[in-house]
């Protein structure tokens, strides 16, 4: 039964909303139960950000992944910090080396380190590091599908700009290339 | 779009004409989005000055006959009391939405069960009571909203929404009923309008100096929320017909507890869950006619223990009621809830 | 024989509770007959507030609504903001606007709200048996202020109408008084101003009545009278605080 929980962090500015927003559109369209959840409050204005998404067969339940996470998408070094712990056994840690010089220390994950900023900026859009994770997460998890992607992308950040949605796109193949899955998702896009 | 976002845009499709606001977290979004979009639709958005003027301004627009509605969060709702007790008192339909946070004083800000009591004990003074819708899934949120302007006109009566900082953050799918309700307030005999000359003057009040005459209105009142009672009542039933372990939960909570109830029958152990929808009236009945597999009844709430009482009076101790409560915006996982439903169906309940 | 002079159809035939002496009775009167005369008294909503006046609804010929304590203003402002084209007042006393109505009050100016304010400052609380207000004068005794008032104990007495008039957004204030047939007639003229002053949507106006409570002060009406002039008028000067051009 499918039940991914995931957890995207890191500061503000960064695009983790709106990443883990695409990953539940896109799930929706997949056919699943889903659910976003951001955190609130003063938390924000501290510069951090987070958000939890359930992609799951089951109607789901609690909206917050603080524990028992799949999958962490994790974008600077103190959000790194913070929750590398709640990934459960198993579960995947993506996490940006161009921002966190660390290494997962646990050895009962899956640790993929991926430079994202540096490969957002090959595609001319250094602000596209987190279509970059996007890229990668489906890449490692064989979902989203790509399509239910680009049409997520239109309804999350609308229809603007035609040089910004081929900007995102080329870096979410940038991300599926970085862990060597791009020839799966080919016909999809 | 958010919980918040979508049970504001639901509102406008309910017909609502007239929202005052003031901000205190989790619920800003919904007067963010009335001020952007309810003038479009050509209604009124104001910034009150306080939750104490928001109520007021919310009495004075619906005596003069509109579909208004206020929201506010835990401590907002607190300051509100006081025009909720008069608006119970003086009849007035309307709307009110809490989405609860932590307490008591401020608090916090993470989502929370708290206001229980203030949502079905009254919270202002004198003996009324209030319909408190209580929606799970963002669907459900958007359902009631549309639906509560109708109860409150149906019964001229304040209706509560009780949401939280869950439902009121989070994004789900939803998919909304668009047909905007067309309804106005139909001419009624206590709607303030001005005598035109041609009728006696009308007023609308609560003070009945006359002991006797505050008795009869009194009276009237609790016939009518004897009405509701009988009328109203919504729960759902999950999974209960066999049940040996009854959970009862309302709310974000009821969601989480749903899962456990599945991972529980994954388990091989016969859970079943019931939902109150109406906190009131609250649903006694699901609890009178208990199925005889039931052993034991376990309240799951995000406070210390509030809606435990109405079980408790509900199942009149014919089973033990058990509490598993998480308070102070900190969300019990599904894992928690099934392994203390299994220290109870060990018979290790303490 | 002509009629000369003939009750105003802006009160009805049930008689006061007010005591005997007290100016309520002329306030309402001033009240009822502006709003006679101006022919509004089947197009208007007033909003009484707690305190001695709060059962005005039973003497005024208009549809009311009773407001809790101090919150009048801001139930004129849900009132006023959904039928724009009624006119709509709220009638407080000193305790209800000037204590615990304070933010209401102050608000419904600040945003310029369009209705009009009908202040009764009498500098005690009436109802509950003649308390102290935050108008009572220096040195007054009240029930609550046994030896008089204290400035250096409980401060001076706040003059609203004065503090009113600082609102960038409010649009007309002036304080009358009760006291003598003479200044009624100026009284008068003001409460004509206020409510003219909403009809032409000029925003908030505010009319200050000094008045009297010879059961709260302990003098009989005569003395009450000459109490307020002596005593009231020197810290609360009459005169227009703020209006609008041309009103």
């Amino acid at each position: 039964m499918y039940s991914e929980r995931i957890l995207c962090a890191g500061f503000g500015g960064q695009g983790v909303m709106s990443l883990g927003k695409l990953i539940a559109y896109a799930g929706m369209l997949d056919g699943r139960h889903v659910t976003w959840m951001p955190s609130y409050g003063p938390e924000m204005r501290g510069g951090t950000a987070n958000c939890s998404v359930v992609v799951a067969d089951q109607p789901v339940g609690s909206p917050i992944v603080t524990t028992n996470a799949t999958c962490l998408i994790v974008m600077n070094l103190p959000s790194f910090e913070k929750f590398q712990h709640s990934v459960s056994s198993g579960g995947l840690i993506l996490f940006n080396t161009s921002l966190i010089d660390r290494q997962v220390e646990r050895r009962d994950v899956l640790a993929q380190p991926l430079a994202a900023n540096e490969l957002a900026a090959e595609c001319a859009n250094p602000k596209a590091a987190n279509m970059v994770m996007l890229g990668a997460y489906m890449g490692l998890k064989g979902a989203p599908r790509l399509d239910h992607v680009v049409k997520a992308m239109k309804k999350v950040f609308g229809d603007g700009s035609s040089t910004l949605f081929n900007q995102n796109m080329k870096a979410v193949r940038k991300g599926m290339e970085a862990v060597g899955k791009v020839t799966a998702s080919k016909k999809a896009a | 779009m958010k919980g918040n976002e979508a049970l504001a845009l639901a509102a406008i499709h309910g017909g609502c004409t007239h929202f005052f606001g003031y901000p205190i977290t989790p619920q800003n979004e919904i007067p963010e989005f009335l001020a952007r979009e309810l003038p479009k639709a050509g209604g009124l958005f104001l910034q009150a000055e306080s939750e104490i003027a928001a109520v007021n301004m919310l009495y004075g627009a619906a005596a003069a006959g509109a579909r208004a509605m206020i929201s506010s969060s835990s401590p907002g709702l607190a300051l509100m009391q006081e025009g909720i007790s008069m608006l119970a008192a003086t009849e007035i339909p309307c709307v009110i939405v809490n989405v609860m946070r932590g307490g008591p004083g401020l608090g916090g800000i993470q989502p929370a069960q708290s206001d229980y009591f203030q949502m079905t004990r009254g919270g202002g003074n004198g003996d009324y009571r209030i319909i408190s819708l209580a929606p799970a899934t963002l669907q459900e949120s958007a359902e009631m909203m549309q639906e509560a302007f109708a109860l409150a006109q149906k019964y001229r009566t304040p209706v509560f929404i009780v949401s939280d900082g869950m439902l009121g953050q989070m994004m789900e799918p939803v998919e909304l009923n668009k047909s905007r309700s067309k309804e106005r307030v139909a001419e009624q005999p206590w709607i303030l309008t001005g005598h035109h000359n041609n009728r006696s003057p009308r007023t609308i009040k609560s003070l009945r100096l006359d002991p006797a005459e505050l008795e009869i209105h009194n009276l009237r009142l609790q016939e009518k929320y004897k009405r509701i009672s009988q009328a109203e009542v919504r729960f759902e039933a999950y999974r209960e017909v066999d049940a040996e372990l009854l959970f009862c939960a309302f709310g974000s909570t009821a969601r989480i507890v749903k899962n456990s109830v599945d991972d529980l029958h994954q388990k091989g152990y016969r859970a079943g869950l019931i939902r109150p929808q109406t906190l009131w009236p609250f649903p006694a009945l699901a609890f009178r006619s208990l199925p005889k597999s039931c052993r034991s009844v376990i309240c799951v709430e995000m406070n210390c223990g509030q809606m435990l009482d109405d079980v408790k009076l509900a199942v009149e101790g014919r089973v033990p009621v058990h509490f598993y409560g998480r308070c102070g915006g900190m969300i019990p996982e599904p894992e928690e809830l099934t392994a203390r439903a299994l220290d109870i169906l060990s018979g290790d309940s303490q | 024989m002509s009629v000369i002079f003939s009750k105003t159809s802006g009160l009805t035939e049930t008689a006061t509770h007010y005591c005997p002496g007290c100016t309520h009775g002329i306030a309402h009167r001033l009240v009822a007959e502006v709003l006679e005369e101006l022919g509004l008294l089947g197009e208007t909503i007033g909003c009484a507030s707690v305190g001695c006046s709060i059962l005005s609804y039973n003497y005024l010929n208009v549809d009311m609504i009773e407001c809790s304590h101090g919150r009048a203003p801001a139930v004129a402002t849900g009132i006023k903001r959904t039928v724009p084209e009624k006119t709509v007042f709220t009638y407080q006393g000193d305790g209800d606007l000037a204590s615990i109505g304070t933010a209401e009050i102050v608000h419904a100016a600040h945003r310029g709200e369009n209705i009009t304010v009908i202040f009764v400052n009498n500098a005690i609380y009436g109802m509950t048996g003649g308390q102290m207000a935050p108008t009572t004068l220096a040195g007054q005794k009240t029930t609550t202020a046994p030896e008089g008032r204290q400035p250096e104990f409980s401060g001076l007495p706040l003059k609203m109408s004065e503090m009113l008039a600082q609102v960038p957004s409010a649009s007309y204030v002036e304080r009358v008084s009760l006291h003598h047939p003479k200044y009624i007639r100026k009284a008068k003229k003001a409460v004509l101003r206020a409510f003219t002053c909403q009809m032409e949507h000029r925003g908030f106006s505010l009319v200050e009545l000094l008045s009297t409570c010879p059961t709260g002060w302990g003098l009989d009406p005569i003395d009450s009278l000459e109490w307020l002039e002596a005593n009231m008028i020197p810290y609360y000067p009459l005169g227009v605080f703020r209006a609008p051009e041309e009103v």
